[in-house]
C-alpha cells in the first residue's frame, strides 16, 4: 500500500511537469504578450520592446519554462518584480521563495494572493455541496434499486432524469425568478461580501441548490443501477435463501457491492465541483475558481493559469488516488501493488 | 426407505406474467417426494427445472406466480407461507446449492461471516457457537484447514472449493430437504466426481433428502434413487433410476439417451439419434403431449387433450399414448452416419512445440523469472480425414495449442507444420490466404464468435469473399445457400442477426462459416460443451457426416471423454501442457492407461446405473501451471507413483505398440495389468 502510494505520488510530479509545461507551450500560440499585457493597451511599443527584452522573452521556450520553474521552486527571483523594470510589483512574501507563482498580469497582484482566497470561495461551496450530494443520493439511489421497477424506483428515476438535464443556466434562473424575485428570501447574487446586507449562509443557499440539483441527479442514477444489479446477483439470491430478512440481505451483502463501482464516480464530482462550476459562479457573481480560470484564459494571464492547472490536476490526481485506495477497501479481490 | 411424503407437488401450475402476456412454465405439475430418498429431475435447458426449484422456494421473483394447486412442504403449505414461515422454511427446512458457486458466494464477504450468519439467525446461536458449528461443516465437506477457509475471500478459492463452502453453507442450517441445481455443471471432471462422492457421502451421513436437477443423465444415475424426466415443463416419465435407464418408455426419454455419447461405443459402431426440430417457445405449447410435434410416433389423439399418466411397471409412470408401441416407431436407425477413412497423407504436425510465457513485473518490465509454461514438447501429427482428438482438464494447455495453430499467438518452440508449411511463429495477419484458408475454427461459445450485428449470412458471406472463392454478389448468394443447406438450417435463416437464433443454429452458422473456406484443418475447440446434449449430438452428427465429405483434418479440444470416445480417431492426453499419453482412440480407453487417463476415466458420470466403475479418485486440484514440478508433472497427485523418480525425473515415452505411446515411469506391462475402468456388474 504504501509503495503503491510513493509510486502514485511519483506519477503525480511527472504529470505536474508534463502538464505545466504543455500549458506553457500551448499559450505560446495565444497573441500579444506578457509584456504587453503588464503595461497594458496604451503603452508604447517601445517601452513594450524594452520590456521584452529585460524579461528574457525571446529566449527559446525551453529556457522561458525552466526560469518559470525556477520561480516556482524559489531557486530564481521573479523577475516582474526586479524594481530596475519600476513597474511596482510586490509580493510581501518576497521574490524568491518555493511555491512562488509569479505575478497575475490581470489582478495586478502575486498570484498567492489572488488564487488561494478564490479556491477556498470554490472549495466553501463545493465542500457544502458534497457534503449533500453524496449521503442524499447513496440513500436514494439505494431505495430504488432495491426494488428495481417500484412506484419509489420510478419516480426516483424519473427526479433523477430530469435534474441532470436542466442545465445549470436554467435552474439557476428558476431558483433566483421564485427565492429572489417572487418570495424575496434569498439574494440574486453572491459575492461572499459581508457588507452587501446579506449573511453569507444566506449567499451559500443559491448556489449549492443549484449544484445539488444538477449533481445528484446523476450520481443517484450511477447509485441506482449498481444497487439494481447487484439486487440480481446470484449471492443476493442465495441471501434470500438463506432465510435472511429483506433488511440485513440489503444493509451486509447488497450495499458494500453496490458502492464498488459509484465510489470512483462520486469522487469524480470533488474534480468537477472545483473546476468545473463556472456557469454556477458566473450566474450568482461567486468568486471562485472556475470563474477565475475563465477570466484568466480571456485575458492570457499565463502566471494564473499555470498556477490553477498546477492546483486542479493535483487536485484530480489526489481524488483518484483516494479512490484507487477506497476501491481495494470495498472489493477485496483488488490488491494495490 | 422412508414411505411418506416429505413433499408434495399437486397439479401445480406456474405462470410467469409480462407486458407481453402471461407465459405458462409449469402447466400441471404432481410431484412427491419421499423422505429419505434422492430424487433427481432430467430435463434439457428451457423445461422448467429452475422454476420447479425457485417455486418450491417461493422465490419465483415480481412476475413468477403459483397460479393453481398446492406446494406442500412437510405439511406446510409453500404458496400461501406468510413471509416469516416462508423465512423459516428456507433457512432450516429447504437449502439450495446453486449451479454457479462463483456467483453463488459474495466476493466482498470472507467465507465465514458467510456461513456464521445462517446458524445465527435460524439456531439463534453466538458467533463463537456459530464459528464452532461452521468449522466442523467445512471439515465435513472435507476442505482441509476450515479456520484457513473462512479467513478467506470466495475469489481465493478454486472452483471445486467454492462448491465445497456452498454445499457446506446449505447443509449448516440442517435441511431437510436439499436441492441440488446443476451443482457440478463447469467443474472439472475429477472435481465433480470427488463432489457428487460427498453429495453420496454427507446424505447418508445426515439422512437429508435430495432433490437433484441435471442435464447431465451420467451424473443423475450416479446420485438418485428415482429420476424424472421433464420436458417443456411436463413430467414425461417417472421412475426408480435402473428400471429408467433399462426400460425407458417415453419417446423423448429414449432420444434423449439416444444422444448421450458412451465410453463402450464409437462412431463406427453407433450414431446419435437427435430429436428433430427445436423444443418449442413457452408461449407457443402444443395441445396435449408437448413432445408431440418432434415424436416419431405422432398422431392425432396425441394433440387431443392432456395426456395422462399410465402405470409402465413398479413405480414407473410414463404419459405416452403409445408408450406400449414405442419399440415399434422409434427404433429406426434413421441418421446412419458413415464416418470417414483415414487417409496416409500428413496434414499436421507438431514437433517439440512449446508455449512459455514470461511472467514480468509489470511495473519495472524486467527481471522476469518466473515462467508459465501452457504447453511443451508437443510431439505428434494427424493425418488427412483424421479426427484428433485432445483432452484433458481446465489448465492442461489444450486451447494455448488451438490459439497457436490459429496464429492468434506465437509458439516458443518447436515446429507446427499444416500442409508442409511451418506455422509455430506465424501469426494470422502474416499468413497468406491460401494458409487462412487451410486453419479455419469453431470455438465453444457461439454466441460471442457471430458478430451481433451482422446476419448470420453476411458472415459467412464476407469469408466467401475474403478467400476468393465467390466474387459477385449472385456467386455469394448461390453459396452461402449451399453451406447453410450443407449444415442443414433454412436458407432464411442466412438474413437473421444472430440474436434471433438458437445456440444450435449460431453453431451451426459458426461450422458453415468454417467449412466455407474448404479448409484442411479444422480447429474446433470445446464447440459442443456449451449446449445440450440432444443438440450436441445433431451437431456432432452433422460435423462428421460433412467431415466425411470433404475429408478434412479436425483437431477436437474436448474435456469430455464420452464424447471423444465417440468421435476421435486418435486421443492425445494433455495434463498441465504436457502429453501424457497418445494412441489410437480404442487403446487409450483400455489398458493399458496413463494413470492421469485411468483417473479421468473413474471419474466420468456413466449414464448407464448398471455399469461398474472403478473407485479412483485424484486428490487436490491441478498445480499451476507456473514453475511446474522437475519430474512428472502428474507426480503430485498420481494414485501410482512408485517412488522418488516420479518428482525428480522426467519420465520416459513408453510405447505401448499400435502408435500408442504412454510417458510414464511405470513399465508398460504393470500398466497393461490394470483392471478395466468400466465393467458390467457383477
Amino acid at each position: 500500500m504504501l509503495r503503491f502510494a510513493a509510486r502514485r505520488l511519483a506519477s503525480l510530479l511527472l504529470t505536474l511537469v508534463a502538464a505545466s509545461f504543455l500549458v506553457f507551450a500551448v499559450t505560446e500560440f495565444s497573441p500579444s504578450n506578457v509584456a504587453r499585457k503588464t503595461l497594458g493597451p496604451f503603452a508604447l511599443q517601445n517601452q513594450v520592446d524594452i520590456l521584452y527584452e529585460k524579461l528574457g522573452l525571446s529566449d527559446p521556450l525551453l529556457v522561458r519554462y525552466t526560469r518559470w520553474a525556477g520561480v516556482l521552486l524559489g531557486l530564481k527571483a521573479d523577475p516582474l518584480q526586479d524594481p530596475a523594470l519600476n513597474l511596482n510589483f510586490k509580493d510581501p512574501r518576497g521574490d524568491k521563495y518555493f511555491g512562488n507563482f509569479g505575478y497575475s498580469t490581470l489582478y495586478k497582484a502575486p498570484v498567492n494572493d489572488v488564487i488561494w482566497s478564490r479556491l477556498g470561495a470554490t472549495a466553501t461551496l463545493a465542500g457544502i455541496a458534497f457534503a449533500i450530494i453524496v449521503p442524499l443520493s447513496l440513500a436514494l439511489g439505494v431505495l430504488a434499486g432495491m426494488r428495481e421497477g417500484s412506484a419509489l424506483d420510478r419516480t426516483i428515476s424519473v427526479f433523477g432524469i430530469v435534474s441532470t438535464s436542466i442545465p445549470e443556466f436554467a435552474s439557476g434562473v428558476f431558483l433566483v425568478a421564485i427565492f429572489v424575485v417572487v418570495l424575496g428570501w434569498l439574494p440574486g447574487t453572491s459575492p461572499l461580501d459581508p457588507g452587501s446586507g446579506w449573511p453569507i449562509w444566506s449567499q451559500l443557499v443559491l448556489p449549492v441548490a443549484v449544484l445539488v440539483l444538477y449533481d445528484a441527479g446523476y450520481v443517484v442514477r450511477m447509485v441506482r443501477g449498481s444497487m439494481a444489479e447487484v439486487m440480481n446477483k446470484g449471492y443476493v439470491r442465495t441471501a434470500f435463501l438463506k432465510g435472511l430478512p429483506m433488511r440485513t440481505v440489503v444493509m451486509r451483502h447488497a450495499l458494500r457491492n453496490a458502492m464498488i463501482a459509484p465510489f470512483t464516480v462520486i469522487l469524480l464530482q470533488i474534480n468537477f465541483l472545483i473546476s468545473g462550476v463556472v456557469v454556477t459562479e458566473m450566474v450568482f457573481a461567486y468568486p471562485g475558481f472556475g470563474r477565475m480560470i475563465l477570466d484568466a484564459s480571456l485575458f492570457g494571464d499565463i502566471a494564473l493559469i499555470e498556477a490553477a492547472t498546477l492546483i486542479a490536476l493535483t487536485i484530480a490526481i489526489a481524488t483518484q488516488l483516494v479512490s484507487d485506495i477506497g476501491y481495494a477497501l470495498l472489493n477485496p479481490q483488488i490488491s494495490l501493488k | 426407505m422412508a414411505g411418506d411424503a416429505l413433499l408434495t407437488l399437486d397439479r401445480v401450475r406456474v405462470d410467469y406474467h409480462s407486458a407481453l402476456g402471461v407465459v405458462t412454465a409449469l402447466p400441471d405439475l404432481s410431484l412427491t417426494i419421499r423422505r429419505g430418498e434422492s430424487y433427481g429431475i432430467v430435463g434439457e435447458s428451457g423445461c422448467g427445472k429452475s422454476t420447479l426449484l425457485m417455486a418450491i422456494l417461493g422465490y419465483l421473483g415480481a412476475t413468477g406466480r403459483v397460479s393453481r394447486g398446492r406446494i406442500d412442504f412437510d405439511g406446510i403449505d409453500v404458496g400461501t407461507a406468510s413471509r416469516e414461515a416462508l423465512a423459516r422454511i428456507r433457512g432450516r427446512g429447504i437449502s439450495i446449492v446453486y449451479q454457479d458457486p462463483n456467483a453463488a458466494l459474495n466476493p466482498t464477504l470472507t467465507i465465514g461471516r458467510q456461513l456464521v450468519e445462517v446458524p445465527m439467525l435460524h439456531e439463534g446461536l453466538d458467533e463463537a457457537a456459530a464459528r464452532q458449528k461452521a468449522r466442523r461443516i467445512l471439515s465435513d465437506v472435507h476442505l482441509p484447514d476450515p479456520d484457513a477457509v473462512m479467513a478467506r475471500y470466495p475469489h481465493q478459492l478454486s472452483g471445486g472449493q467454492k462448491q465445497r463452502v456452498v454445499i457446506a453453507m446449505a447443509l449448516l442450517a440442517n435441511p431437510k430437504l436439499l436441492l441440488l441445481d446443476e451443482p457440478t455443471t463447469g467443474l472439472d471432471v475429477t472435481v465433480e466426481a470427488a463432489v457428487l462422492d460427498l453429495v453420496n457421502e454427507l446424505r447418508e451421513k445426515y439422512g437429508t433428502t435430495l432433490l437433484y436437477i441435471s442435464h447431465n443423465l451420467g451424473v443423475i444415475a450416479k446420485v438418485c434413487d428415482r429420476v424424472g424426466v421433464m420436458y417443456l415443463g411436463e413430467l414425461v416419465e417417472e421412475a426408480p433410476v435402473r428400471e429408467l435407464f433399462a426400460h425407458p418408455r417415453h419417446p423423448y426419454t429414449r432420444r434423449l439417451l439416444a444422444c448421450v455419447p458412451r465410453l463402450d461405443t464409437d462412431k463406427h459402431e453407433t450414431s446419435f439419434l437427435p430429436i428433430p426440430g427445436q423444443p418449442p417457445a413457452l408461449a407457443a405449447r402444443p395441445p396435449g403431449c408437448p413432445f408431440g410435434p418432434r415424436c416419431a410416433g405422432f398422431e392425432e389423439r396425441c394433440a387431443a387433450g392432456p395426456v395422462p399418466a399410465e402405470a409402465a411397471g413398479d413405480g414407473h409412470a410414463v404419459r405416452c399414448l403409445r408408450w406400449r408401441e414405442v419399440d415399434g416407431f422409434d427404433a429406426g436407425a434413421n441418421e446412419a452416419v458413415r464416418p470417414a477413412p483415414v487417409q496416409p497423407e500428413t496434414v499436421l504436425e507438431a514437433r517439440d512445440l512449446s508455449k512459455v510465457y514470461a511472467l514480468g513485473n509489470a511495473f519495472f518490465g524486467m527481471g522476469a523469472t518466473r515462467q508459465l509454461v501452457a504447453n511443451e514438447d508437443l510431439t505428434f501429427d494427424a493425418s488427412k480425414g483424421e479426427i484428433l482428438a485432445i483432452v484433458g482438464e481446465s489448465g492442461s494447455g489444450k486451447s494455448t495449442f488451438a490459439r497457436v495453430l490459429a496464429g492468434l499467438q506465437d509458439a516458443s518452440g518447436g515446429k507446427l507444420m499444416v500442409l508442409g508449411q511451418d506455422l509455430s511463429r506465424l501469426p494470422a495477419q502474416r499468413r497468406t490466404l491460401e494458409q487462412l484458408a487451410a486453419v479455419q475454427m469453431v470455438f465453444q461459445n457461439p454466441d460471442a464468435t457471430l458478430n451481433p450485428s451482422h446476419t448470420a449470412g453476411f458472415s459467412i458471406g464476407r469469408a466467401l469473399r475474403k478467400f476468393g472463392i465467390a466474387k459477385s454478389s449472385r456467386d455469394v448468394e448461390t453459396q452461402v445457400h449451399e453451406l447453410f443447406d450443407m449444415v442443414r438450417l433454412s436458407p432464411e435463416l442466412a438474413h437473421q442477426k444472430p440474436g434471433r437464433l438458437s445456440g444450435g443454429q449460431k453453431q451451426r452458422v459458426a461450422i458453415a462459416r468454417a467449412f466455407a473456406g474448404d479448409p484442411a484443418l479444422l480447429v474446433a475447440d470445446e464447440p459442443v460443451s456449451a449446449l445440450d446434449v440432444s443438440v450436441q449430438a445433431a451437431i456432432v452428427n452433422l460435423l462428421l457426416q460433412i467431415q466425411a465429405r470433404k475429408a478434412s483434418t479436425i483437431v477436437f479440444i474436448s474435456h469430455d471423454l464420452a464424447l471423444v470416445r465417440h468421435l476421435a480417431d486418435r486421443v492425445v492426453v494433455m495434463y498441465l501442457g504436457r502429453v501424457m499419453e497418445m494412441g489410437p482412440v480404442k487403446s487409450i480407453f483400455a489398458p493399458p492407461y496413463h494413470p492421469y487417463t485411468e483417473a479421468l476415466l473413474a471419474a466420468v458420470p456413466v449414464p448407464d446405473p448398471s455399469v461398474r466403475q472403478k473407485h479412483l479418485r485424484l486428490q487436490g486440484e491441478p498445480p499451476s501451471p507456473i514453475d511446474v514440478p522437475k519430474g512428472c508433472r502428474f507426480a503430485g497427485r498420481c494414485p501410482r507413483r512408485i517412488g522418488p523418480e516420479c518428482d525428480a525425473t522426467p519420465p520416459p515415452l513408453r510405447d505401448a505398440g499400435g502408435g500408442h505411446f504412454i510417458e510414464c515411469h511405470i513399465p508398460i506391462e504393470d500398466l497393461r495389468n490394470a483392471a478395466p475402468v468400466l465393467g458390467p456388474e457383477g
